[in-house]
């Protein structure tokens, strides 16, 4: 079984987990995902890869404690063992030469987006990232993302890094400031992602989202992932998960992420209760 | 549904030939007159009672007693030209295994089965035995009903597990030859169990973390408990066949990864895992289910026991399941054991074309699932939260018959109306897996997304590459899945003798 190389607590609620996953760690590519299973009771849940090492043979999430599987998760530590782990699923986000790339990045989404910040710079391409954050507590691999981009803007809330506007305000201030901008990729919370989306429409700016529904199988079996893109079903886990943000149906995507919200909070209080260590 | 029945190659009937041809074979055909024996009449499986079975996911049926076994054995005729054997696609020796019941040698019965089933326990649960070995059954066509083949087959394969004299075959020494089977469906088990007895070093690629492909996730438990699958797959382990679970290849490593690797031949078993759609209005809508991820949530995840286990799965007032198949009856039973009041099948043709198993459909009639035949739903709708509330269907009459020989339904004008329902399970068929053609370049594909074979030894277009089952077939059955895989695992050997 998978064994967890390092588990740690990144800022609150978000934690790092690396796995010891040699054959996936061969094959990762930026945009990528893969399937865990927390404990043998547990569900299938998706994590975007943040970043991969083929020598060492591991593969690193990072996760936002939600509910019951992300709890077990973040209940583990380096040595224990997970009874599934399987990737890389998905299609790779495509890095080409854009010119000007403008990141939006927020919550795990940081993490997830890292590997294509680095891939964007390696390909030659300008790459400016806004992150968001509620509080500057909350930021976490600065120092990564200023290695490899140009600029580096914060959105908290608390005003406390940069400017205290949600990001699609920061956004607007940053694509007027270095047009031409050939590209704006986000990762994130749903909102974030669609606030990005809705920034970029009229300027008319190619902006790709990594679409997070609930998935199962993650390998195009079941079809639990569905959206809808340009007015086509598409399934997620093998179509995306990066779709463009301006052909996602996001109302329908807010409530498909919602089916199980009664039966989510069953779960996690039955967790709590009974099974927190 | 029903395949067309081949004529036995020469050297099967020289097999039969031997084994009908023993004397004991010869003194039990005498003992008992064949009219004597045309007299009883067939033995009923027994069954749980269907208002006690419809609230849990215990198995249905109950399995034949010894003394209904060799009863039924005894009504078989051991004909001299055994015609049941044509219908079988992995050609049991039907009269022997079933004559070797009628002595009373069922753990003989069941190795004489194994000699070219691997899966005889999953076979004798599930085949279309009424389309296959049965429909060609000498007594049938003299008007009777057929010996019970399948039953006699779960007897017993079930006698020899439960005796704990499941025996593993003397091995031959390893060839040193590495073979790599994609997908632990029935195809691809069938060929791991075949090449390992030859000696072959075997390794099973599964995306999912379980193995058995639609026998664990969505035939239900009602149906084909999993200990028994658990037991065929630990049978092959003892065999020497290694299972990697959680490896989906194409994305872990592609087919040519694993060439590198020195896998010098390859089975495709990756199946028909791609749930279609019928594109109306609503289909996104929160509560509707294609049938492979409800059965996968219940099966796979064991959602039936939310919150103890972590997936949940909606558990509906008013169930409509979309389709007549066995995956359709499947997803409606299941629907009546997780509680639901109304449990319905929606189907566009009459009950006379419904492709289901005869025996699944009368289940289910008498656990009181509703049919709601000659209909369509055409939208389904939803409240302010994007969930679903009711269907509007359409009715639906028979015009000419189509290319399958079936009547095509035609939409009757007018006839719409509204029913109310909180889940729907569309059932209405599967196409094969996209992801091991996607990322294979230059294997032959056929029109609907099937991987292409040459029949005769299920050889694709690429050297030391084979394929079965659903991936070529579409939705087929378990038994033709296996039928393949006999052929491809004798091919391979030869390929990797060459
Ligand atoms: C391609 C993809 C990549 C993702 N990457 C990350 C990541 O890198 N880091 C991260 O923290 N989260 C990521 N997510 C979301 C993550 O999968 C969910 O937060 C997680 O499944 C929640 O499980 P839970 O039991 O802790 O919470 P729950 O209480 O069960 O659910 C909380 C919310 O998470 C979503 N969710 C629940 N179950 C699933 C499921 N099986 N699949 C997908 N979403 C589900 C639902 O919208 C739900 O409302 C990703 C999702 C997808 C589809
Ligand atoms: C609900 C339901 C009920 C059915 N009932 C009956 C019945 O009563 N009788 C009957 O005869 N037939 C029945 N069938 C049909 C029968 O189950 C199939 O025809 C049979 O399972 C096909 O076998 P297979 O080995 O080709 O494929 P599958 O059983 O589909 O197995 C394929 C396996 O390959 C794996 N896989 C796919 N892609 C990859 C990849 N890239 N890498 C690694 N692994 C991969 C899958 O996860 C899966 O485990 C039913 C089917 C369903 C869905
Ligand atoms: S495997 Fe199926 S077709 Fe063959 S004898 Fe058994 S029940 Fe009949
Ligand atoms: S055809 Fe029927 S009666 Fe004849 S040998 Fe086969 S099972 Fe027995
Ligand atoms: S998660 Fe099952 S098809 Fe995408």
């Amino acid at each position: 079984m998978p064994k967890i190389l390092t588990r740690e607590r990144l800022v609150p609620n978000l934690h790092l987990i690396e796995f010891e996953a040699p054959e996936v760690a061969r094959k990762c590519r930026p945009g990528q995902f893969v399937i865990v299973m927390p404990d043998e009771r547990g569900e299938r849940i998706p994590l975007s890869i943040a970043d991969w090492d083929a020598g060492r043979g591991s593969v690193t999430a990072v996760f936002l404690s939600v509910g019951t599987s992300t709890r077990k998760l973040a209940a583990l530590r380096a040595g224990d063992e997970v009874p599934v782990f399987v990737g890389p699923l998905g299609r790779a986000s495509e890095i080409g030469p854009f010119g000007t790339v403008v990141l939006t990045a927020g919550c795990f989404g940081i993490g997830a987006l890292w590997p294509t910040a680095r891939a964007l710079r390696a390909a030659g391409n300008k790459v400016i990232a806004v992150i968001d954050a509620k509080a500057d507590y909350l930021v976490y691999w600065k120092d990564r993302y200023l290695s490899v981009c140009d600029k580096v803007l914060f959105s908290s809330r608390d005003h406390a890094l940069g400017s205290g506007d949600f990001v699609h305000k920061e956004l607007d201030k940053v694509l007027e400031a270095e047009a031409p901008v050939g590209r704006v990729i986000s990762i994130g919370c749903t909102y974030l992602m669609y606030s990005t989306a809705q920034a970029t429409k009229s300027l008319g700016i190619k902006t790709i989202v990594s679409l997070n529904p609930i998935m199962v199988d993650g390998t195009g079996m079941c079809g639990a992932c569905r959206c809808t893109a340009a007015g086509k079903t598409k399934f997620a886990c093998v179509d995306g998960p990066d779709f463009d943000g301006h052909e996602v149906d996001w109302a329908e995507l807010f409530m498909r992420r919602k089916s199980y919200f009664d039966d989510e909070i069953r779960s996690l209080c039955r967790f709590e209760e009974t099974e927190l260590p | 549904m029903a395949e067309e029945k081949k004529a036995l190659s020469p050297e099967d009937r020289a097999r039969l030939k031997a084994e009908f041809d023993q004397d004991w074979r010869k003194d039990l055909r005498k003992s008992v007159p064949p009219k004597e024996r045309m007299k009883s009449v067939r033995q009923k499986m027994p069954e749980r009672p269907a208002d006690e079975r419809n609230r849990d996911f215990k198995e249905v049926n109950l399995g034949l007693t010894a003394e209904m076994a060799r009863e039924e054995a005894r009504r078989c005729l051991d004909c001299p030209t055994s015609p049941c054997v044509t219908g079988c696609p992995v050609y049991i020796d039907i009269p022997a295994f079933v004559k070797l019941i009628e002595a009373g040698r069922f753990v003989e019965a069941a190795w004489k089965i194994k000699e070219t089933n691997s899966l005889p326990a999953i076979c004798g649960r599930v085949c279309p035995q009424e389309t296959q070995c049965e429909e060609v059954c000498s007594l049938k066509k003299t008007g009777g009903s057929p010996v019970a083949i399948g039953n006699l087959e779960r007897f017993v394969s079930d006698f020899e597990r439960l005796e704990g004299s499941v025996k593993v075959p003397p091995l031959p020494p390893p060839t040193g030859k590495k073979v790599a089977i994609i997908g632990a469906g029935p195809a691809g088990l069938t060929v791991a169990g075949d090449l390992a007895k030859l000696g072959h070093k075997v390794t099973i690629f599964e995306a999912l973390h379980e193995s058995g492909g639609v026998l664990i996730y969505g035939i239900p438990e009602f149906r084909l408990p999993k200990a028994i699958l658990k037991a065929e797959v630990d049978y092959l382990k003892r065999l020497g066949v290694e299972i990697r679970t959680s490896f989906v290849v194409g994305m872990t490593a592609t087919i040519e990864d694993l060439r590198a690797d020195g896998y010098e031949a390859i089975f495709i078993g990756s199946g028909a895992g791609l749930p279609n759609f019928m594109k109306i209005p609503g289909e996104n809508l929160v509560g509707v289910y294609s049938a492979n991820e409800y059965l996968t949530r219940v099966n796979l995840m064991r959602a039936y026991d939310f919150p103890d286990h972590d997936t949940p799965v909606f558990k509906a007032r008013t169930a409509a399941v979309i389709g007549g198949g066995n995956v359709a009856m499947d997803s409606v039973r299941t629907a009546k054991r997780l509680g639901a009041e109304r449990a319905i099948i929606v189907y566009r043709r009459s009950r006379a074309e419904m492709p289901a198993r005869i025996e699944e459909i009368h289940h289910a009639e008498e656990e009181g699932i509703e049919f709601q035949l000659l209909t369509t739903p055409i939208r389904y709708i939803g409240d302010e939260h994007g969930r679903l509330r009711a269907m509007e269907c359409q009715k639906m009459g028979l015009g000419e018959p189509d290319a399958s020989g079936r009547r095509r339904p035609v939409p009757i004008e007018g006839s719409e109306y509204t029913t109310e329902v909180d889940l729907v399970v569309c059932a209405i068929g599967q196409s094969p897996n996209p992801l091991i053609p996607q990322t294979t370049p230059g294997l032959k594909m056929g029109k609907w997304g099937n991987v292409e074979v040459d029949w005769t030894t299920m050889a694709t277009n690429l050297p030391g590459i084979y394929a079965g089952g659903d991936i070529i077939r579409g939705g087929a059955t378990v038994i033709l899945a296996m039928g393949d895989a006999r052929i491809a695992a004798a091919e391979i050997d030869k390929y990797l003798r060459r």
